[in-house]
């Protein structure tokens, strides 16, 4: 049995179910994410996990036992809050070792793990700090001490990046993932910004509506997303939705693109037969921006490489790459560009669309045809 | 790696998987905390109401007795020429002591609120009379305000020899010494509250104003005293609140004289009730003071209620 | 307004600040007029009184008007003055003052860190408590401290305090531990601590400001209260503010003026003297339960 196993846990607020069935399982030492909007139900279920709340129905098992009906304290777990919630008349100290102090664990060897967490975060001199007296960023770490000197089977983290600016959000993830390395325990790790799910999770849950839509690594949700909703959540910046009428030429199905001036119509290689339901109405094909490059010579003409020339709406230079704004279908649509090769706003300019990774929805389903 | 503390799971693999006493106990343990204070409320507060209720409608004279009388006492009350005068006093010293504090409060406030120095200084003046016993204002003011030693006599040594202050020996006016000796006590608090108001005004919008030309007074009388409203809410809401209460300051001041004239609802019912052997009258009074009460605070709390479900 | 520096133009403000300091000064004698006099007076012969004026000093200083007022006065049927009622007042004060201080943090606790189906509307219904004009529990009260035998006794005095003062210690401490995110409890719960020990760990060692505003609050109204000692107390076991009363609405001969004043400011010793000390805290508790939101 894997380290988490979650069995059609659901949960009811008096008539309004917010959980609505959930089964994930993963193994000892993966990293899981539950990603989602806000009011998608992950906080639920981590309290759920953390036996904060009560299940209304379902099994949590933690390991081999099954956790239901033991108290949060009895399920040798951790857990990091977005706010930290570290105790505010104690020291940094008193703050990692409260939970070992209420074990009875003896006093020297309370010192022991004290200072070997603050070794490993980095914070010995923060020791006799308290609270107030320290950044965003150390009090996050103090968090992270405090689960780590409980040494449990289980980490949870509960958005834990959300209060910290930009930067130093980028910082503390690279300092959790090299954390995980380290420990190796399991990771429950909820979010709602896709970027540190599709860089810290070893699996990631996509969760709507209370209950999880997609399940897998992130290459593989990346890639594969199972719909549309998916699909727009994941990838920075999102990816493009265009709809497409399907056009059947020669017993090949190929997609009308209508660049304002000109229509192409792009083929579709392989699995056409899955367009087959499609053939004269209109999908929606989703696209990634960095699979809409400037035109590089040895690639056009490839099987699934095709070239458009369209007028630039709007530039925007990130600086690491540039941002082109172009109309298809009527649709505004991201391409990502090399800045050296990207022209200026107005311009026309010849666009390669890298077509392998494409997917394709039905537009009222919303679920991937292709 | 990290030297591993006792595991949580060594102990509860050996407990049955079902909720432990400790756990169950911790679970009622909130209520049972809130049990004491359950019990003393049901009983003591609400308990007492009905009982007191109850004793409005029998026939209760010196010792409480349970025979029903329908609204007998009632009727009696509001044939009774004091319980008018009592409630007609209500109405003029609140009204005057409601306005009063509002007015004067308001006014200290924003003149505190002009970046005064000792500040701190002269707001402790201002607010001292509330720490003080409604009855030793009441004596205070007593002294103040006799007639032949007091006040009338500072004036009258000034020249003014036919100055004449004796409202505490005037039943017409016996009832104004209160609003004088109340609006003393009171206004340092309405001043306290509102000036927390001023400061809590948004600088951005004041600043909008005078970029768009307003001046001071045209600040204050147009944008801050409006955005004030809720201060005025509470103020009223606890001002109405002290007035109908008002027993401690009429008993020390003018102890309901002359004869009954400065007679209040609270000093009625105490008198009717412990003195003169009318227990279900004065039920019935108190019944009435509640009332009074609720009239005022029920459209306050359902105008809360409104205003932070919608805000 | 926290920068108003900027809608003063600089001529007609010196004219401005001169009159607004001037308008402070004049309320300031206003509100301390009183005291001065109650001093003033309580330090006269009855002679000086007659001869002086209200807001003249004492011709000679005398103390002995409040030798009299606290040990020979006569109150009721004793003349032993205001000391045998001082004493009493706070042998029921200091009790009442923390019991319902306690039962207040405790409540305050359960409702805002422990919520379970039912507690907002107990706490409304608790709320009620403060707004109720005391009129309507007198009668009840009377009988039921009768029947427990603690009718006009320090006991009962400290038994009707508490009763009617928890609900504002309740809301005082309600309104603080509001503030307190629900995370805390969820880390200290994970960590192994349970209901008692997160209030006496973690709750209570960031309480003292409330703390200290209910003691000084419950303090001034219990001190100061008059009510329920006149109603709930007789006699030898009455407290301060109502012997005041006694000492000076009964007159028997000559009215000593000085000792009346002598004794109101002894009355009004404890609970000036407290907010002289502690004052800011006082206004803290006048305005947590009062301006909301």
């Amino acid at each position: 049995m894997g380290a988490l196993s979650i069995r059609n846990v659901r949960k009811s607020y008096g008539t309004t179910e917010i959980l609505k069935g959930i089964n994930i399982e993963i193994e000892e030492g993966e990293f899981l994410i539950l990603v989602g909007p806000s009011g998608c139900g992950k906080s639920t279920l981590l309290a759920m996990i953390a036996g904060l709340d009560n299940i209304t129905s379902g099994e949590v098992y933690i390991g081999e036992r099954k956790v239901n009906d033991l108290s949060p304290k009895d399920r040798d777990i951790a857990m990091v809050f977005q706010s930290y919630a570290l105790y505010p008349n104690m020291t940094v100290r008193q703050n990692i070792s409260f939970g070992l102090e209420i074990r009875k664990v003896p006093k020297a060897e309370q010192q022991k793990i004290v200072a070997q967490v603050a070794q490993i975060l980095q914070m010995e001199q923060l020791l006799d700090r308290k609270p107030s007296q320290l950044s965003g960023g150390q009090r996050q770490r103090v968090a992270m001490g405090r689960a780590i000197a409980r040494n449990p089977t289980l980490f949870l983290f509960d958005e834990p990046l959300s209060n910290l600016d930009a930067k130093l959000r980028v910082e503390m993830r690279t300092e959790i993932k090299l954390l995980h390395k380290r420990v190796g325990k399991t990771i429950v790790y909820v979010t709602h910004d896709q970027v540190e799910a599709m860089t810290l999770g070893d699996k990631i849950a996509v969760m709507k509506d209370g209950e999880v839509v997609q399940f897998g690594t992130p290459q593989q949700i990346y890639d594969n997303p199972v719909n549309l909703f998916v699909a727009s959540f994941m990838g920075s910046p999102s990816m493009n939705f265009i709809p497409c009428r399907v056009a059947v030429l020669d017993g090949k199905f190929g997609l009308k693109m209508d660049t304002g001036g000109q229509t192409h119509v792009f083929p579709v290689e392989g699995a056409s037969s899955a367009l087959a339901a499609y053939a004269g109405r209109e999908i929606i094909v989703g696209i990634r921006p960095e699979k809409i490059t400037h035109k590089v010579d040895f690639l056009a003409g490839a099987p699934n490489f095709y070239v458009a020339e369209t007028t630039i709406e709007i530039s925007e230079p990130t600086g690491a790459d540039t941002l082109l704004v172009i109309t298809i279908n009527d649709k505004n649509i991201v391409c990502r560009v090399h800045p050296d090769y990207a022209k200026s706003q107005g311009e026309r300019m010849a666009f390669m669309f890298d077509m392998s990774k494409t997917v394709y929805f039905d537009p009222v389903t919303e679920l991937r045809i292709l | 790696m990290l030297a591993s503390p006792p595991s949580a799971v060594d102990d509860t693999v050996r407990k049955p998987c079902r909720l432990s006493l400790s756990d169950r106990i911790e679970t009622w343990l909130p209520k049972i905390i809130l049990a004491p204070t359950f019990v003393v409320t049901l009983l003591f507060i609400y308990g007492f109401i009905l009982w007191t209720g109850c004793l409005s409608f029998t026939t209760s004279r010196m010792l409480p007795n349970y025979e029903f009388a329908g609204l007998s006492q009632y009727h009696a009350l509001f044939a009774n020429e004091r319980w008018w005068v009592a409630l007609k006093n209500l109405a003029l010293f609140g009204g005057l002591f409601i306005a009063g504090c509002l007015a004067i409060g308001l006014s200290l406030a924003i003149l505190l609120d002009q970046k005064i120095r000792g500040e701190g200084f002269i707001r402790s003046v201002y607010l001292y009379p509330m720490a003080l016993s409604f009855v030793v204002t009441g004596t205070a003011w007593k002294w103040m305000l006799n007639p032949g030693l007091g006040i009338e006599k500072l004036v009258r040594d000034f020249g003014f020899h036919n100055f004449t202050f004796d409202w505490l020996t005037n039943s017409e006016l016996s009832i104004y010494t209160v609003v004088i000796a109340g609006v003393w006590q009171s206004s340092g608090f309405i001043m306290a509250m509102f000036l927390a108001g001023l400061r809590g005004v948004d600088d951005s919008i004041i600043k909008a104003a005078q970029v768009d030309g307003a001046s001071l007074p045209v600040i204050y009388w147009r944008i801050i005293i409006p955005s004030l409203r809720p201060v005025f809410f509470s103020a009223f809401m606890i001002l109405s609140h002290i007035a109908i209460k008002s027993f401690d300051l009429v008993m020390a001041l003018t102890g309901g004289g002359p004869g009954f004239s400065s007679d209040t609802p609270a000093t009625f019912m105490y008198t009717f009730s412990f003195t003169r052997n009318q227990i279900g009258m004065g039920a019935a009074s108190a019944m009435m003071m509640l009332m009074i009460v609720a009239a005022v605070v029920v459209p306050f709390l359902y105008s809360e209620l409104r205003s932070s479900r919608r805000g | 307004m926290a920068d108003s520096s900027n809608t003063q133009t600089q001529g007609s403000s010196r004219f401005g600040r001169y009159l607004i300091y001037t308008l402070l000064g004049l309320v300031c004698l206003y509100y301390l007029m009183p005291l001065f006099i109650m001093l003033s007076t309580s330090l006269k012969t009855l002679d000086d009184i007659r001869t002086g004026s209200l807001v003249s000093l004492p011709a000679h200083v005398t103390f002995q008007p409040w030798l009299d007022a606290w040990s020979k006065a006569c109150i009721g049927v004793r003349c032993e003055g205001m000391s045998v009622y001082f004493w009493n007042s706070f042998r029921f004060v200091v009790p009442a003052v923390l019991i319902s201080t306690l039962a207040g943090a405790f409540n305050g606790y359960v409702l805002t860190l422990w919520r379970f189906r039912g507690s907002d509307i107990f706490f409304s219904a608790l709320m009620i408590g403060c707004f109720i004009p005391f009129q309507v529990i007198l009668l009840p009260m009377a009988r039921t401290l009768g029947e427990l035998g603690i009718f006009n006794t320090i006991s009962g005095l400290i038994f009707v305090h508490v009763v009617y003062g928890v609900s504002f210690t309740t809301l005082f401490f309600r309104n603080y531990y509001v503030t307190i995110p629900d995370e805390l409890v969820k880390a200290a719960r994970i960590d192994g601590a349970g209901f008692l020990r997160i209030f006496w760990r973690i709750i209570l060692p960031i309480s003292t400001p409330i703390v200290v505003v209910s003691i000084i609050w419950q303090f001034t109204q219990i001190w100061n209260d008059f009510l329920f000692g006149v109603v709930f107390s007789s006699g030898d076991h009455q407290p301060v503010t109502v012997a005041l009363n006694n000492l000076v609405n009964t007159s028997t001969g000559v009215i000593g003026y000085n000792v009346d004043m002598a004794a109101a400011i002894i009355a009004a010793l404890p609970t000036l003297f407290i907010y002289i000390v502690a004052g800011k805290y006082f206004v803290r508790g006048l305005t947590a339960g009062s301006v909301k939101g």
